[in-house]
């Protein structure tokens, strides 16, 4: 994985809370065996009119979009399903974080294992962005803070070993079977 | 000692390592359920790493997601009509076998939806810890085990060491006293407790439901009220195993027996909360104030008494949306409105006593002209019993489709689907946009509010059928 240091970019805005899984990427899309080239399914419900055709008013299909990869989202983005295609949509088609004031667990989660960045801020910070819609953003990993075009910056959480993993473009995997030793002298006082 | 809540036991006798600031806690896992859709990668992964699933002994495979319900396609008379579901379903079939990994394959007589084979095999006990790449894998903390929802990375993690990189949730407890009024569920019940605690309410948290409200359910209720605990964000729910656990639990093909039954007790009825345990939160429900719940609009949180009115517009944007996509305004009241679809079973609904709960009110009824009334078993196992018992023929005679079990249209990627516009009142747990097909508009109720409405052709109180 690339480590990822800091995201700069304008951002997208859909402000309306509890987001779900099944919007990000609906299930009928879950059919396939790989990770790759799901962004052309994301928001798809939303996204596409009934004819495949694009539905104009949608903000992904709005020129201002292009480009972007920080979505700010309303309240507990990313609930419902385990899917991992959620956050593997997301990336494929170019977000490399979401911002918003909640974001439900296995979302968060999954996002981390994959680069993608989960971002809760306070209240006042997610309204100055949804107000503000492709104002120009920095996320700065290093110091867990976004900072506004205004000159405010809010820090955000991010749980230490992902952004340990993440600022250095390991995999946790590799982490987890360093401990194979300890896992099979657990196992072996557990069978006593 | 310190008093210590059963989430605290249970998670203790599981760390391998300790969290540290620095680092998750290595956490084992006691039993890894799959399914066809969110392994495929994760099995890829393994193969590209060159590494063996660690414990296939603990680890089981079922079909379920895309796997098809129709009992020609099931049975291979005519092959599966999705052709990329034909694949999952092949893939995990190679899979499985590649890394012996046992699987309920298409026509196994086990098969069924992941979280009702496991407590039907009794591979579900209390104290483990459970993981399957569904978010409704809290169901299996009904028995007091610790068990949550997993991306497909982390299968990939529990494949190749069978432990998890996880921070330690937070507790809440959810105090449930009253006597359940006539015609109220656990549907209901787990609906009411998501209505007040709201959709994210849970987030962060591992639930515990107790009072004598919950010790009074039978297994199957406590799995529908754990398996939305998803549904108010929280990472778990759990309920103390007790006399009615255990008596679930013997004899079972995977529960302990003899020796290892009495050990097994012995270590069961240490687990529950001490008193005095502290919980990071905390909330409470009267049962005896409940009436049948059903949702009108685009997530769980959005339910009220069937008999009540939509609670009217607050300008947020989103609450507009929700309504606009339902076809309903504030203010109005949903008893009467007419549907088009109902759709009975699920990981939520779809175990024996649901089925005999819908029967109950089907008996001798037939379903009102012009809706579908789809009823979908949970496991080959609840089909097998529910048609020596009758039920089948009860709801073929009212007019419904009896189908092979699957997840079916709880979430409309295996061929069973809701049309766009339809309204169906199911008792599934997601009533998300497009969920049960594009543009489908769900009602989440119990599989009673589901069979009375089907008769009604419209959205009925099941108290004025029992």
């Amino acid at each position: 994985m690339e480590p990822i240091k800091t995201i700069q970019s304008r951002t997208v805005v859909m402000p309306a809370s509890n987001i779900d899984t099944d919007q990000i990427i609906p299930a009928r899309f879950l059919t396939v065996t790989v990770r790759d080239g799901l962004g052309k399914a994301l928001f798809a419900d939303w996204r596409y009119a009934a004819d495949g055709s694009a539905n104009a008013d949608f903000i992904l299909n709005r020129p201002a979009a292009a480009g972007c990869s920080v979505l700010v989202a309303g309240h507990n983005f990313g609930c419902g399903s385990s899917r991992e295609h959620a956050p593997w949509a997301l990336l494929d088609y170019g977000f490399r974080a979401v911002v918003s004031t909640a974001i439900a667990d296995i979302f968060t989660n999954n996002a981390l294992k994959n680069g993608l960045l989960p971002v809760v801020v306070d209240a006042a910070t997610h309204r100055w962005l949804i107000d503000h819609p492709g104002a120009e953003v920095s996320i700065d990993l290093q110091t867990s803070r976004l900072h506004l075009p205004n000159g405010v910056a809010a820090s955000f959480p991010v749980e230490a070993f992902a952004r340990h993993c993440l600022l250095n473009g390991l995999d946790e995997q590799g982490f987890l079977m360093r401990h194979l030793a300890q896992i099979e002298r657990f196992e072996n006082s557990r069978d006593k | 000692m310190t008093a210590r809540t059963m989430f605290d036991k249970v998670w203790s006798a599981h760390e391998v390592v300790a969290e540290t600031r620095d680092t998750p806690a290595v956490l084992y896992i006691d039993l890894h359920l799959i399914h066809e859709v969110t392994s495929p990668q994760a099995f890829s992964m393994l193969r590209s790493a060159n590494l063996k699933v660690r414990r296939a002994d603990r680890t089981l495979a079922t079909l379920d997601h895309s796997t098809p319900t129709r009992s020609e396609q099931v049975f291979g008379r005519v092959p599966i009509k999705l052709d990329a579901a034909a694949r999952q379903v092949r893939q995990l079939e190679e899979n499985a076998a590649e890394f012996s990994v046992e699987l309920f394959g298409l026509r196994d007589a086990r098969r069924g939806i992941v979280h009702v084979i496991g407590p039907e095999q009794g591979a579900t006990q209390p104290g483990m810890t459970i993981v399957c790449g569904d978010s409704h894998t809290s169901t299996h903390g009904a028995f007091g085990a610790l068990a949550f929802g997993i991306g497909s990375t982390e299968v990939g993690h529990v494949f190749a060491s069978q432990c998890l990189l996880q921070r330690k949730p937070k507790t809440f407890a959810v105090d449930v006293d009253g006597r359940l009024p006539r015609g109220v569920t656990a549907k209901d019940l787990i609906l009411a407790v998501i209505g007040q605690i709201g959709v994210a309410g849970g987030t962060g948290h591992v639930l515990e439901y107790r009072g004598a409200t919950i010790a009074a359910l039978s297994m199957e209720e406590r799995m529908t009220v754990c398996n939305m605990s998803i549904e108010a964000g929280a990472r778990a729910g759990m309920i103390a195993p007790d006399e009615t656990t255990f008596a679930y639990l013997s004899g079972r093909q995977r529960a302990p027996r003899g020796g290892a039954w009495e050990k097994a007790l012995a270590a069961w009825r240490a687990l529950p909360s001490d008193a005095g345990a502290k919980f990071d939160a905390a909330a409470r429900i009267d049962a005896a104030t409940l009436a049948p719940m059903i949702t009108y609009g685009t997530n769980p949180g959005m339910v009220l008494p069937v008999g009540e009115a939509i609670p009217a517009s607050c300008g947020n944007p989103a609450y507009d949306q929700a309504l606009a996509y339902m076809g309903f305004h504030g203010g109005e009241r949903l008893l009467g409105k007419p549907i088009n679809v109902v759709f009975i079973g699920s990981c939520t609904n779809g175990r024996l006593e649901d089925l005999q709960a819908a029967a109950r009110i089907l008996k001798g009824r037939k379903v009102a002209s012009g809706v579908q009334l789809l009823i979908v078993p949970g496991s080959q196992e609840v089909k097998r019993q529910a048609e020596a018992e009758g039920l089948a023929d009860v709801f073929k005679a009212a007019g419904g489709e009896w189908r092979e079990s699957g997840c079916s249209m709880c979430l409309g990627m295996n061929g069973d689907t809701v049309a766009a516009g339809a309204y169906a009142v199911s008792t599934s747990n997601r009533n998300f946009e497009g969920r049960q097909g594009v543009g489908a508009r769900t009602l989440l109720a119990s599989p009673y509010t589901a069979a009375a409405s089907a008769v009604a052709g419209r959205i009925a109180d099941p108290r004025e059928m029992l």
